[in-house]
C-alpha cells in the first residue's frame, strides 16, 4: 500500500506540474495564477498522500497550512489588479479598469 | 476488511489522481479563462476530495483523520472563493475587447 | 529506492527549470507568480529533505506572505515597467552580471561538494542536550535554549524593520493608519473568506506554536498564519488598520523582545549566564517567551505588508 500510496504521489505531482505550461504561456495573469492554484491543490494532495505513506503527522500538517494559505496569493493577485491607489486617487473603479487591461495587452504576443 | 478498505483506498486514489489530469488537461487545452478556470475547480475540489476519502481507511487514530478531512475543507472553502475572485478579474477586462474570440478561436490551435 | 530518486530528481529539474523562468521573465507580475508556485515546490522538497519545520516556514511565508508583498510591488511598479525594460543595461554589463552570479553559485556548490565525509554536525550534541530543555523538538530547543541569543536578536531586527518602513512615511500621514494593503472592489466572496478563515486560521496558528515545543512548528510559522489572517480581514475591509500613533499598538509590537530580554537577564542571577534558564523551568519559560513573541512578530509582520502611514482619504469622514 505504501508504494502505491507514493506512485499516486508522484503521479499527482508530475501532473499538476506538467500544467505550469500555462504559467509559462499565459496568456493572462489570470491564466498564470491557475497554474499556480492547481499545483498548490496537487502539491496539498501529494502531501497528504505522501504523509500517510510514510505515516509521518507533520507533513499533514504542512498540507493543512497550504491549504490555509492556498486562497491568500490569489486573494493577493485580485486585489493588486484592483489595487485603487498608492497615488491618491479618491475612486478605484476608474483607475483599476485601464490599469488591468493594460497588464492583460503588454501580456498578450 | 482489510482487503475492502484497501480497495476503496486504491479505487478512490486513482479516481482522485484522474480528476487532477483531467484538471490539468482542461488548464492546457480549453481555449479561454473561464473555461480553464471550470477546468481547474471542479477537478481540483473532486480530486482532492477523492485523495482524502481514499486515505481515511487508511490512518488509525480519529484525529488524523479529522485533519485529513480539515484540509480538505480548507481547500474547497480557499477554492470556491478563488474561483469567484478570479472570474471577476478574467471577465471584467474582456467585456471592453471586441477581438477577444478570435483572439482565443486562435490560441487553441497552438 | 531508484524509483523515489528518480521523482527527486525530477522535482529538482522542476523547481531548477522554474527558478530560471521566474528569473529570465520579464513581466513582473508573471515573475511573481512563477516565484509563488517555486514556493509551493520548494515547501515539498524540504518535506523531501525531512526538514518539515522549515516547509512549514516556506509554506506560510512563501506562498502567503511574500506572494501578498511582491504582487503589491508588482503592482506598484507597473506604470514604470515599460520604461525600466527600454533602458535596461548593454550587453557587456549584463554578461558580467551574468559570470559573476554564476561564479558564486559555483563556489557555493563547490563548498558543498567539498565537505568531509561524514559532515561536521553538532546533531549529536544538540539530541544529547535536549532533555534538560523539556521540549521534544529540536529545532525548539537549538532555537530557544543552545541558540537563544540568535532567536533574540531575529524577533528584535524585525522592530527596525517595521521602524525603516514606516519612516518612508509623508510627513502629513505621520501617525495615520497604514495605507499600503490593497482594497479591491468589494466582492462578496472576498468578504465571505475573510470572515469564514480566520477562526480557523487562528485556530492552526496557536495549535502550531503549542506543537512547536515537540512537533514541528513553533512561533514564527504560527506567527505568519496569524498575520496572514489578520491581513486577510484588513484586505476584505472588515477592520481598519490601526493608527502608528497608538501606544498600546508599540507596546504589544514590543512586548515579545522585552519578555525575551527580561528572562534573558534574570538568568544572569538565576541560572549564571544571560538567556540561560534556571534547573526545571526552561520549558515553562521557553512556552511564555513563545506565546509573547507569537503576539509581537504576528503583529509586526502584519504591519509591515500594511506599509507605512498614508493619508486616509478613502475612509476620510470617520477619522
Amino acid at each position: 500500500m505504501t508504494e502505491f500510496l507514493l506512485g499516486a504521489a508522484a503521479f499527482v505531482l508530475g501532473t499538476v506540474a506538467l500544467g505550469l505550461i500555462r504559467l509559462l504561456r499565459g496568456p493572462g495573469h489570470a491564466d498564470r495564477m491557475l497554474a499556480a492554484q492547481l499545483l498548490g491543490t496537487g502539491g496539498v494532495a501529494a502531501l497528504l498522500l505522501l504523509g500517510v505513506a510514510t505515516g509521518v503527522g507533520a507533513i499533514v500538517e504542512v498540507a493543512l497550512l497550504l491549504a490555509l494559505l492556498a486562497a491568500f496569493a490569489s486573494v493577493a493577485f485580485v486585489s493588486g489588479i484592483h489595487r485603487p491607489d498608492g497615488l491618491g486617487t479618491a475612486s478605484g473603479t476608474e483607475h483599476a479598469a485601464p490599469g488591468s487591461s493594460d497588464e492583460n495587452k503588454r501580456d498578450t504576443p | 476488511m482489510n482487503l475492502a478498505l484497501d480497495i476503496l483506498t486504491i479505487v478512490a486514489v486513482s479516481l482522485g489522481a484522474i480528476f487532477f489530469l483531467a484538471g490539468t488537461v482542461g488548464l492546457l487545452r480549453f481555449p479561454d479563462t473561464l473555461t480553464r478556470l471550470h477546468a481547474l475547480t471542479k477537478a481540483d475540489n473532486l480530486g482532492l476530495g477523492l485523495v482524502v476519502l481514499g486515505l481515511l481507511p487508511q490512518v488509525s487514530a480519529p484525529l488524523a483523520a479529522l485533519g485529513l478531512l480539515a484540509v480538505w475543507l480548507l481547500a474547497l472553502l480557499s477554492g470556491a472563493t478563488v474561483g469567484q475572485l478570479l472570474a471577476g478579474t478574467a471577465s471584467a477586462p474582456d467585456q471592453d475587447r471586441a477581438e477577444t474570440p478570435a483572439r482565443h478561436a486562435g490560441a487553441s490551435h497552438d | 529506492m531508484t524509483s523515489a530518486l528518480v521523482v527527486d530528481a525530477a522535482l529538482a529539474l522542476l523547481v531548477l527549470g522554474l527558478a530560471l523562468w521566474v528569473i529570465s521573465t520579464r513581466a513582473a507580475y508573471s515573475a511573481v507568480v512563477g516565484f509563488v508556485a517555486y514556493g509551493l515546490l520548494m515547501a515539498i522538497v524540504w518535506v523531501r529533505l525531512a526538514a518539515v519545520d522549515v516547509a512549514m516556514t516556506e509554506a506560510a511565508l512563501g506562498t502567503g506572505l511574500t506572494g501578498l508583498l511582491l504582487l503589491g510591488a508588482a503592482a506598484r511598479l507597473a506604470p514604470y515597467e515599460a520604461a525600466e525594460v527600454s533602458s535596461r543595461p548593454g550587453r557587456g554589463l549584463r554578461m558580467l552580471i551574468g559570470l559573476l552570479c554564476a561564479a558564486i553559485a559555483l563556489g557555493l556548490a563547490a563548498v558543498v561538494l567539498m565537505l568531509p565525509d561524514p559532515a561536521p554536525t553538532l546533531a549529536l550534541l544538540v539530541a544529547e542536550n535536549l532533555p534538560p530543555t523539556g521540549v521534544g523538538n529540536p529545532v525548539t530547543g537549538v532555537l530557544l535554549a543552545h541558540r537563544a541569543i540568535d532567536t533574540l536578536l531575529e524577533s528584535v531586527v524585525l522592530i527596525p524593520a517595521l521602524i525603516g518602513v514606516w519612516s518612508v512615511a509623508a510627513d502629513p500621514a505621520w501617525g495615520g493608519r497604514p495605507g499600503s494593503l490593497p482594497r479591491p472592489q468589494s466582492g462578496s466572496a472576498l468578504t465571505l473568506l475573510a470572515q469564514v478563515l480566520p477562526p480557523f486560521g487562528i485556530l492552526i496558528g496557536i495549535h502550531l506554536v503549542w506543537n512547536g515545543a515537540d512537533d514541528p512548528g513553533g512561533k514564527f510559522q504560527g506567527a505568519t498564519v496569524l498575520a496572514a489572517m489578520w491581513i486577510l480581514v484588513l484586505i476584505a475591509g472588515l477592520r481598519e488598520p490601526p493608527a502608528v500613533r497608538d501606544q498600546r499598538l508599540r507596546v504589544l509590537l514590543v512586548i515579545g523582545a522585552l519578555v525575551f530580554i527580561g528572562i534573558g537577564v534574570a538568568g544572569i542571577w538565576l541560572a549564571d549566564a544571560f538567556l540561560a534558564y534556571p534547573e526545571g523551568y526552561a520549558k515553562p519559560l521557553i512556552l511564555a517567551i513563545e506565546a509573547v513573541l507569537t503576539l509581537s512578530i504576528a503583529l509586526t509582520l502584519g504591519l509591515l505588508l500594511a506599509g507605512p502611514p498614508a493619508n486616509d482619504h478613502r475612509s476620510g469622514g470617520r477619522s
